[in-house]
């Protein structure tokens, strides 16, 4: 492990009612989230190369981890995203540095593909800040059916010179979809888009 | 008696690799797991309640069973355990109490008879509320390094009509725990204290 990893929480979520009616079979979906210092806390740093390389080891970490807590083929996975929360003493370009650069590969190299931009979501908070990863279809960004979300948070992070990372997966649009739009059927799965 | 009627289950997985001390070789695990069901009480004064305890046994067996599971499946490396509900606003404090039974000797039962009182906290509250559920040795209660507490919640629960129940275990001490007291090797009485 990294000596910057202080914790690391899975959360796996199972919907078996929604809107007083059975989900047969239940919806399922996981977050995994990772602690780290923040080595650039309470400073400007111009160069955030080292951010960019933890992004890569954590977007392949992360991945694994929330496909080892739904116990699933990675290729079941249907859709994914990614969040960060910077410290109190950090800056929101150090989020994107984790998140933007070289997280994605490793995350699509665990699921076997994903063809879609990894929807995201960054802020700058406290400790037990509530992260709301967004959700969207790995192949097709266009899937209305699997636009969601999921929110986690843990209680004793991030500190100020901490940094929260997380990724979401699922297996599943929504419970009870039923508004339409591109359908998991219609993908094409090419541009990422449709 | 009611039948459960099971909404959401959620299950959270903390791996403590250290806070700002030495690492030790094990991490330490902290795991929760939430069931959020339908409060058949909700919305009016019911003298007799007490016969849904028995109804809730299977749950917290399985509850019990799936987050061993999740801590990595060995129950004898569980150490700590604590417990809580948390109830919907059209509910009553006592709903919650009525966890103590079910959710306490499916633990036990499992992590072969433990002996000491399984802690626990419990409350009225809002879908999103959190609850610091209370962590003992599963052996000895005065055990000072177990002392611990888990934040636990469901961002989405419990509803007014709804029971948010939860079981929490550790698979060990405090991370860097280093303030006296009873410490495992000196439990002799078995009396559940000591």
């Amino acid at each position: 492990m990294p000596a910057e990893l202080r914790k690391l929480v899975t959360i796996v979520e199972e919907t078996h009612r929604e809107g007083e009616c059975a989900v047969t079979p239940p919806t399922r979906r996981a977050a995994a989230v990772a602690v780290i210092r923040n080595p650039h806390a309470g400073r400007f740093q111009e160069d955030l190369a080292d951010l960019i390389e933890i992004g890569k080891t954590l977007g392949a970490l992360l991945a694994e981890r929330a496909v080892a807590a739904l116990g699933i083929d990675p290729h079941s996975v249907e859709s994914y995203g990614k969040a960060a929360a910077v410290g109190a003493d950090g800056e929101l370009e150090h989020a994107a540095a984790i998140l933007h650069p070289k997280f994605g590969a490793p995350f699509r190299k665990v699921l076997g593909k994903g063809a879609a931009l990894i929807p995201s979501s960054k802020k700058r908070g406290g400790l037990g800040v509530p992260l709301d990863i967004p959700l969207g279809h790995k192949d097709a960004a266009f899937v209305r059916s699997h636009f969601d979300g999921m929110e986690v948070r843990i209680a004793d992070a991030p500190r100020a010179h901490e940094i929260l990372v997380a990724v979401a997966i699922a297996t599943s649009g929504r419970p009870h979809p039923r508004i339409g739009g591109l359908t998991t059927a219609q993908v094409i799965g090419e541009d990422g888009l449709r | 008696m009611p039948e459960i009627v099971l909404r959401k289950i959620l299950v959270q997985i903390e791996e403590i690799f250290h806070e700002g001390g030495p690492a030790p070789a094990t991490p330490l695990r902290r795991g929760a797991i939430c069931a959020v069901i339908s409060n058949p009480f909700a919305g009016a004064y019911t003298e007799d309640i007490a016969g849904f305890m028995d109804d809730l046994k299977p749950l917290g067996r399985d509850m019990a069973t799936r987050l061993v599971a999740a801590l990595g499946g060995d129950p004898a490396r569980i150490e700590g355990f604590g417990k809580g509900a948390i109830v919907g606003e059209a509910g009553e404090l006592e709903h919650g109490a009525l966890w103590h039974v079910p959710g306490g000797y499916a633990m036990r039962e499992l992590l072969n008879g433990a002996k000491a009182i399984v802690p626990s906290a419990k409350k009225v509250g809002a879908p999103g509320t959190r609850l610091d559920v209370p962590i003992t040795h599963i052996n000895a209660s005065y055990v000072r390094s177990h002392f611990d507490s888990l934040e636990i919640g469901v961002p989405d629960a419990p509803r007014a009509r709804e029971l948010l129940l939860a079981l929490v275990m550790t698979t060990g001490p405090r991370i860097h725990a280093r303030v006296g007291g009873l410490q495992t090797t000196d439990i002799s009485k078995h009396d559940g204290l000591r």
